[in-house]
């Protein structure tokens, strides 16, 4: 076992230790012998690349899903934690990345659920509010008490699920990916909040992939890597390179071969597209871009800020609330909207973010899939009946030509693997021959040989002459494949780069939308 | 005005019975899909406790009895829409449904078997029924002009249950929103997760919704039989279930406005028969079927967001899983 | 504007574990085994002896020619609701409207019956007769279709709401204007002979084959031609394609340009007409005039037809037979013994949609775990771990 933190020399034992967990679901075992010592008063961060088993880890340590071996220590105390209300019992509190509020409710029946204090809701009530003022005033956590969850932002939110955890009296609380949706300036204002709490004595676990959060606010920091706990650090004895090393397990994805570009027309032109959600949020705020034959361009940025809008606008799914979108010599406004039937017959594909949400159909058999957006293409249906032998035959060829394996149309999309999966749905768009290409978080939950393969089938599009936009989380991704990289922070473009000047801090910085923070306060 | 005043305190007075299954109705079903659940067998359940009422009732010679066998007939369907939707899942519409259809052939079913009446009960007569009270001072204040009539005709002169059907609201608005359980239910049918994660078991609030719901339907189906009429006729809930699940909608969930959905659905009920052939200034004669329509043609208009808006609880109609 | 509604969850959706024939053969056999083991404990209950029972019901339904014919005429009915309520559910749609869509498709024959009755042949007429049963049928679809899919009205509550409008509209209409002159029920005058569909006793004997009398009709044969078309339409055509689609994953078929607003108010058309199509096997077949009633209990009957038979024609068509036969042999036993009434039908017809329907994944897991025992588990895939 290692020991986490050599800086805390206290006598006391520690907040939480892990001993041996263990956990799988069905075939995939999320956890593998994982240890873990975080002391008390210490802030803990755990990285690790999105599936590396952190959220599972977590969720079995507040009690959400029960270990298949492996024991819990608490305050020194072995403590069995077969649900929530154990983890509650024992102090813990846990933010979940997304928030488990009911909106219809105001923060303080939010903050009463399940810790009323009696069968009548009047007493408790009175105390909890006195309670949440002093906990704002200790902690600087302001919020009305009195709002409805539903009308409030997301930071305030979030500040709703600290007070119910501080409310049931947790000492040590568990925030996973709190930043994720946060603006750089509410994720300040809690990083002041949590350090405060730590000066009080809560101990607290970040989970997070995000690395220089790791090294700005922890004591400690853990590192998982495919279900496994790889390392323990001390935050200042560390860096983000070795960190980062650590969490990917080699050489930071091999960068593609790749000639230089060479740039054709523009295809695709976007003028200030905006777009307003139906709740009437402001997702898109004037994107303006232009995407050329033979080029690859990047969009980085942190989840949520308007990525995938973005594709959505662009692939007819959503017409824009504002703006002008040319496609070849269509033009597209909120006026003259462009179904994604007619997007595909301007020889523009699109490969979506969530394969299992929009790229395929589940139940469907695969070839039924290989067809999905292209079933009214006369190669495909007559004028009446689907020719579904020429359809099978079709994506038997696609299945030879993508190595999806195992390469039998008849069988149901879901019961491919990730990798398989995608490989079908890249085969189904790229064998179109698009001349523009939006492709969205392409290796998602795919195993590595598919990567390097899908990785290549990118890059020999960009040599045929075709225009692709990569919307990718994965900055490595970003970096190696892009011509261009463009940065999106709150449904703007706040920077653009030609890849050969990029790196990964710069664009991070960009990312976290750095040096433009009053723009984006003025904004929000 | 005389005759008149009397005439609308007498539709005033009918209102007031045929509201009672649907006011009960009503709520039994707004405590189950504040819970997440939804129950189109709210009429199965009242038909089921109407029979077992009655042939208890006839057996025994209590409407208590009745009234109990009835609660336990309901409580047991309501747990059984439960085991279907909650413990395996299962579709909650097709589950309702399937109560639906079960027990109104059971009901007959074994109400020939037992009876050899057609699927009727015998009627009841006597302490097998619940029978009207009369207030103190019914009879001498009955000729004292407006008030008398209010208090001696529309007040007194009704059975228990109907009491206990009014009294039922304030006491199901007091339990959602002044307690705790309240509070856990409401937010069940929300956001359930956010109740897991709370401590609190979702399975375990959405069954009691479900007890609740039973036993409230029971008393519903009881008044059919042992309050209202005497005796169990086939079919004699005649989609009132359906009509208190529209009054639930209308009433967008909420006790009180769901209290005046069912006075209004049942106002158009009483006056339907009262209408027939009767020349209505402007609109002419009012076809009396479709007095008896209004209520669905209002609830589709109002499903529609014409008037207003109806939000069902965020999470009716899902089972809750766990993701990961 | 894309409306969010709520889909039910997919009542066909396969299990990755078990074969197809457990999951589509074995296990829906064994539920509708339940079904009727409860009922003969029922039975039991009752003092009656559940095998004798079911004897009388074998022979009711299937013992005799006449008794056939009258089995098929109730099958007729069912596959026409059966297939209305699966091709709603292909689209993720509960179509919960058969019975008010049936009621109406019928009104929709009985005025092209005694509107033209007297000027046109048979010829002529029925294909105008089926056309009305249709478009009367979908329309009355077609206002929660729209309802759902332009409001996000849920559809189940909708269609519930619109079978007791259309039982008052039906009331109305046949007490206030379509009765027959001087009579007191409440039923329009006799149809012309032109306007009688063909039973098949007399269709048979045009071709020398004598059997006995039944109401069974050549709606029958219309029935087994909507089941080919229907399975035709959800797995051959496109349009098939996309109900599919919409119903087992909205985001997706927006994303493949499919609109699921027009996919909702095709599927709930689709089905609507036919469960109007009972209006003909009914009014046309059978009764040859308009009345009161004459589609209870068809549209509630074909959620458990469609259930049992997985929303697949061919089962459609085995479930309806069942129900027919339960129609039929149910009757026939009432008729012998008197301590049962016809209800006992309603009451296994309750029991398969429930154990059919709502308690479809009771023994999926215990299956899945007996089989998993049985067999020794394939090598493990090789995943990405997914937190």
């Amino acid at each position: 076992m290692t020991a986490a933190g050599s800086s805390t020399s206290s006598a006391f034992p520690p907040a939480i230790e892990l001993r041996g967990i263990n956990k799988h679901f069905g075939p995939v075992q999320a956890n593998r012998d994982v240890d873990l010592t975080v002391p008390v008063g210490t802030i803990h961060g755990i990285v690790g690349e999105n599936g590396a088993g952190k959220s599972t880890l977590m969720s079995i340590l507040y009690g959400f899903y029960q270990a298949d071996s492996g024991v819990i220590e608490v305050g020194g105390q072995v403590c069995p934690i077969h649900g929530p209300e154990y983890a509650l019992a024992a102090g813990i509190g846990m933010v979940h990345q997304h928030f488990m509020l009911v909106d219809i409710f105001t923060v303080l029946e939010n903050i009463l659920l399940g810790a009323e204090g009696g069968a009548l809701l009047g007493p408790g009530m009175a105390a909890a509010r006195a309670e949440i003022a002093r906990l704002e005033a200790d902690y600087g956590l302001e919020v009305d008490p009195d709002a409805l969850v539903g009308d409030l932002a997301v930071g305030l939110r979030q500040r709703v699920e600290l007070l119910k955890a501080l409310y049931r009296g947790a000492n040590i609380l568990i925030l996973d990916e709190p930043t994720g949706v946060l603006t750089p300036q509410e994720a300040e204002r809690l990083f002041e909040i949590l350090t405060a709490m730590r000066d009080r004595g809560v101990t607290i676990i970040l989970i997070t992939h995000k690395l220089q959060e790791i090294m700005a606010i922890t004591d400690n920091v853990s590192v998982m890597r495919a279900g496994q706990m790889v390392a323990h650090r001390e935050t200042a004895q560390t860096t983000r390179e070795e960190l980062a090393e650590l969490m990917v397990g080699r050489q930071v994805l091999l960068r593609v071969e790749k000639s230089a570009a060479d740039p054709g027309d523009v295809v695709l032109h976007a003028d200030g597209l905006s777009l307003i959600d139906d709740a009437g949020v402001l997702r898109l705020d004037g994107v303006s871009l232009d995407l050329r034959a033979g080029e690859i361009v990047g969009i980085a940025g942190v989840t949520g800020n308007g990525q995938s809008e973005l594709l959505e606008v662009l692939s007819g799914i959503r017409p824009p609330s504002r703006g002008r979108l040319s496609v070849h010599d269509r033009v597209i406004d909120h006026d003259h909207p462009c179904e994604p039937e007619e997007m595909r017959d301007l020889n523009l594909a699109h490969v979506p973010e969530d394969r299992q949400r929009m790229g395929m159909i589940s139940a469907f058999a695969a070839w039924e899939t290989a067809i999905l957006g292209y079933h009214r293409d006369p190669a495909y249906t007559g004028p009446i009946l689907l020719k579904t032998d020429a359809i099978v035959e079709d994506t038997d060829g696609k299945m030879d030509r993508f190595d999806v394996r195992p390469a039998n149309p008849q069988l149901t999309s879901d019961s491919f693997s990730g990798g398989n999966q995608q490989k079908l749905v890249l085969a189904r768009e790229i064998e179109r021959r698009p001349d523009i290409l939006l492709v969205g978080q392409p290796t998602r939950g795919v195993d590595i040989g598919a990567i390097e393969f899908i990785h290549r089938q990118l890059i020999e599009m960009r040599h045929a002459g075709c225009a692709v936009l990569l919307v990718s989380v994965e900055l490595e991704e970003i970096l190696s494949l892009s011509d261009r990289i463009l940065v999106m922070f709150e449904g703007r473009i706040v920077g653009e780069v030609a890849a050969a000047d990029a790196d990964a801090q710069m664009i991070g910085l960009m990312m976290a939308n750095a040096h433009e923070t009053e723009n984006a306060a003025a904004n929000g | 005005m005389g005759e008149d005043f009397l005439l609308i305190i007498l539709t005033f007075d009918a209102t007031i019975r045929v509201s009672v299954p649907l006011i009960l109705a009503a709520l039994a079903g707004l405590i189950v899909e504040r819970s997440g659940v939804i129950d189109i067998g709210l009429e199965g359940k009242m038909l089921a406790s109407a029979f077992a009422a009655a042939a208890t009732a006839y057996t025994t010679n209590s409407a208590w009895l009745g009234l109990g066998a009835g609660v336990v007939a309901s409580v047991l369907l309501a747990l059984l829409h439960g085991f279907a939707c909650i413990t395996h899942r299962g579709n909650q519409i097709v589950s309702g449904v399937a109560i639906n259809i079960l027990v109104s052939g059971l009901t007959v079913l074994l109400g020939v078997s037992w009876f050899s009446l057609g699927g009727q009960t015998p009627p009841l007569t006597g302490d097998a029924r619940f029978n009207s009270l009369t207030f103190p001072g019914a009879e001498a204040v009955r000729d004292v002009p407006v008030l008398g009539p209010i208090y001696s005709e529309l007040l007194s002169g009704h059975n228990i249950l109907v009491y206990l059907a009014f009294l039922t609201v304030p006491m199901v608005w007091w339990l959602i929103y002044r307690t705790r359980f309240g509070l856990r239910l409401r937010a069940t049918g929300e956001n359930p997760a956010a109740v897991d994660t709370a401590g609190i078991s979702v399975i375990r609030m959405r069954y009691l919704a479900l007890i609740l719901c039973g036993i409230l339907c029971g008393i519903a189906g009881s008044y059919f039989s042992t309050g209202h009429g005497a005796g169990f006729l086939r079919e004699m809930t005649a989609g009132k279930g359906f009509i208190a699940l529209a009054a639930m909608i209308f009433g967008k969930w909420r006790p009180v406005p769901v209290l005046f959905a069912c006075l209004l659905f049942g106002f158009l009920d009483a006056i339907a028969i009262r209408l027939q052939g009767v020349e209505i200034p402007i609109i002419g004669e009012m076809p009396v079927q479709f007095i008896q329509a209004l209520p669905y043609i209002l609830t589709v208009v109002l499903l529609a967001g014409f008037i207003g808006r109806a939000i069902a609880p965020k999470a009716s109609g899902i089972p809750y899983v766990k993701e990961h | 504007m894309r409306t969010k509604q709520k889909m039910p969850p997919q009542m066909a959706n396969g299990s990755a574990k078990l074969p197809t024939w457990v999951d589509i053969g074995l296990l829906p056999l064994i539920n509708v085994a339940l079904a009727f083991v409860v009922s003969g404990l029922l039975i039991a209950t009752l003092g009656q002896d559940p095998f004798e029972a079911t004897w009388i019901m074998l022979r009711g339904a299937f013992g005799y020619e006449e008794s056939l014919g009258y089995t098929f005429y109730y099958t007729t009915n069912f596959i026409f609701t059966g297939l209305a309520v699966a091709v709603a559910f292909h689209g993720g749609l509960f179509n919960i409207g058969g019975e008010g869509q049936a009621y109406i498709g019928g009104l929709g024959v009985a005025i092209a019956c005694l509107a033209l009755d007297q000027y046109l042949p048979f010829g002529l007429l029925l294909p105008i007769c089926v056309l009305a049963a249709a478009l009367f049928g979908a329309g009355w679809a077609f206002i929660p279709a729209y309802l759902q899919a332009k409001r996000g009205s849920h559809v189940v509550i909708t269609t519930i709401m619109f079978n007791f409008i259309a039982a008052s509209l039906m009331v109305y209409l046949l007490v206030n204007v379509v009765i027959k002159p001087g009579q007191m029920s409440p039923e329009s005058r006799e149809f012309a002979s032109s306007a009688w569909l063909p039973y098949m006793h007399e269709a048979l004997a045009w071709f020398g084959w004598e059997v006995a009398q039944s109401p069974l009709n050549l709606s029958l044969i219309g029935a087994l031609v909507c089941c080919v078309l229907v399975w035709g339409l959800i797995w051959h055509t496109r349009w098939g394609y996309e109900i599919r689609a919409v119903g087992a994953n909205a985001e997706a078929a927006v994303y493949a340009g499919i609109s699921p607003s027009k996919i909702i108010i095709l599927a709930m058309c689709i089905s609507g007409a036919l469960s109007g199509f009972v209006g003909i096997n009914e009014l046309m077949g059978v009764q040859h005039r308009l009345l009161l009633d004459f589609a209870a209990g068809y549209g509630f009957t074909g959620i458990a037809v469609s259930l049992m038979g997985r929303n697949h024609p061919v089962g459609i068509i085995l479930a309806g037979l069942l129900f027919g036969a339960l129609y039929q042999g149910g009757a026939e036993l009432a008729f012998e013994n008197s301590a049962f009434s016809p209800d006992l039908i309603v009451v296994i017809q309750g029991l398969v949609v429930l154990f059919s329907g709502a308690l479809s994944y009771m023994l999926r897991g215990p299956m899945e775990r007996l089989y998993l025992r049985l067999r020794p588990p394939p090598p493990p895939p090789i995943a990405s771990v997914e937190a």
